[in-house]
């Protein structure tokens, strides 16, 4: 007998994602069993774990990496924050041209057609980014 | 552990059509008169070919369109796609299919009209739908992110970046064949108009048009053509993400692991190189190559192209067609890696002939960094 994972009155992960933004909310996965989190959303956890939740994601996190993308209709950047759940993400810095690889910021959710998370520069400087730790 | 497939086929026809800008013609087309060259050069009639592998930047089903194209019936094929990479790949498919005795004469082709038909990279890559919200250019932001990053973690510099292009016109002036030639300096690079920070345009490869095809066989029947055979030694893959969001560390490439896997297959050590082509769409792929093939330390890429050392004259022969930067670079650029591979091996490369070409490296690049395939070729001396 073959497994058939049930889908019937589901939703997956992506569309789940998107509603919660639609709601103002800025969710992400966490494996009740291993405690990982998971960012894009995903039916499973790189261990594969599927046993997946949704947590209000902390807001918090740390420029990765970030470029300006300069256009003849107007400049904008697109950056790589690490969540402080170890997570990473591609979004935008808003109210900055560019900031510092480093730089600790906050998520605020845009609305829009399209809404979106966007971060902040905040006034606090990372000892010393997760994601180079985890290098060192 | 000797691999069971060094040395097993060999390229024994190669042939490019409408390198640079080939107005007038199709993408298919092109393709096409690349093929007639190749068979020429091998001295082979169409009929011969029983095997395809095929991918194009414009073509959903490339081996399907290009068999119905030649009007060919072969007992294999094979369309993997995985970017500007999928040749390296093709090279290790073709092998084994040749060996497995599943076919007898393989074509691995290209073609592209993407110069004339727009000027502008045509990708069939699908938009990400987490990272479309932030309106990446596709691909130069992802390169742009990880070129941050490397200056971010190890100081390097604009200038760094600008002397691989440099270097990479330098030998494009001695290939009467390359796109872009002409004096250029490390001040014209950083001058030229910031697309993507910290990358310029003169940071970025060409858009040109190009075709190119290659004809393997098994290694028994190599010397049953008219030119030198070029030996397959070995190749590997790693891919490890297809988003730039989902790279592990920007810093280090799937390269770091193609590239010992090929070095083990082919039974090469580094001193044996004599030609490295690597897969140059941005400035930093040489540098983060480099590295990750293992011909510096990690982080020490800037430092080790800076004046001149990957240039014509320097200690490491690096992409002596001029690469994607200022050779050619119609969308996917993986099967020109070999035609210059095959091209300084068999000695034809002119001008730019390297006085030992028994060893080269080619190094595929595709996506965004992300799949990543090292395949070596040699002369007969090298088996």
């Amino acid at each position: 007998m073959t497994k058939s994972a049930p889908t019937a009155g589901k939703t997956g992960p992506q569309q789940t994602f998107e509603a919660y933004l639609a709601e103002g909310r800025f969710m992400i996965q966490r494996s009740r069993a291993t405690g990982e989190h998971v960012f894009y959303p995903k039916v499973m956890a790189p261990s594969g774990a599927a046993d997946l939740e949704w947590v209000e994601a902390k807001g918090t996190g740390t420029v990765y990496a970030i470029t300006v993308n300069r256009k003849r209709e107007g400049s904008y950047n697109v950056a790589l924050v690490d969540l402080d759940e170890g997570v990473r993400m591609m979004t935008t810095i808003s109210g900055a041209e560019s900031v510092a690889i480093g730089t600790r910021v906050k998520a605020r959710i845009e609305t829009g057609e399209t809404p979106r998370v966007v971060f902040e520069p905040m006034n606090e400087t990372a000892p010393r980014a997760a994601n180079e730790e985890a290098h060192a | 552990m000797t691999s069971s497939l060094r040395g097993k086929t060999a390229i024994v026809g190669m042939g490019t059509a409408g390198v640079g800008e080939a107005p007038g013609f199709s993408a298919m087309e092109l393709l096409g008169l690349s093929v007639r060259a190749a068979l020429d050069d091998a001295g082979m009639e169409l009929s011969d070919i029983d095997a395809v592998f095929a991918a194009t930047s414009s073509h959903a089903f490339a081996s399907m369109s290009v068999v119905e194209y030649l009007g060919l019936k072969p007992k294999y094929f094979d369309s993997t796609n995985i970017g500007g990479s999928s040749f390296e790949m093709h090279l290790l498919q073709a092998t084994l299919a040749l060996e497995a005795g599943l076919c007898d004469v393989a074509l691995i082709c290209y073609g592209s009209n993407q110069r004339t038909a727009g000027g502008r990279l045509v990708s069939m890559s699908e938009p990400q739908w987490h990272e479309t919200p932030y309106h990446p250019r596709h691909p130069i932001t992802a390169y742009a992110l990880a070129t941050s990053r490397h200056m971010h973690e190890y100081g390097t510099r604009r200038e760094d970046l600008a002397d691989v292009a440099v270097a990479a016109r330098g030998w494009a002036n001695l290939n009467p064949g390359a796109f872009a030639r002409g004096p250029l300096t490390r001040e014209d690079v950083l001058s030229r108009r910031m697309v993507s920070d910290p990358l310029t345009a003169g940071d970025c490869c060409l858009v040109t048009d190009g075709a190119a095809a290659c004809i393997l066989v098994r290694a028994d029947r190599a010397k049953d053509f008219p030119k030198p055979p070029v030996y397959f030694l070995g190749a590997a893959g790693a891919n490890w993400h297809r988003s730039i969001q989902a790279m592990p560390d920007l810093t280090v490439t799937a390269a770091s692991e193609s590239g010992p896997r090929a070095f083990e297959m082919a039974e090469v050590s580094h001193g044996d190189v004599d030609l490295v082509m690597v897969y140059d769409a941005f400035t930093i792929n040489t540098i983060l190559f480099l590295e990750d093939l293992g011909f510096c330390p990690k982080g020490e890429g800037g430092r080790f192209v800076r004046d001149g050392r990957i240039a014509p004259g320097g200690e490491l022969a690096v992409n002596t067609n001029g690469g994607g930067l200022s050779c050619v670079h119609p969308g996917m650029y993986g099967m020109f890696l070999i035609a210059e591979g095959v091209a300084q091996i068999r000695r034809e490369a002119g001008e730019r002939q390297l006085d030992r070409a028994d060893i080269a490296l080619l190094h595929g690049n595709g996506g965004t960094l992300s799949s990543q395939v090292t395949a070596f070729l040699g002369s007969e001396a090298a088996l």
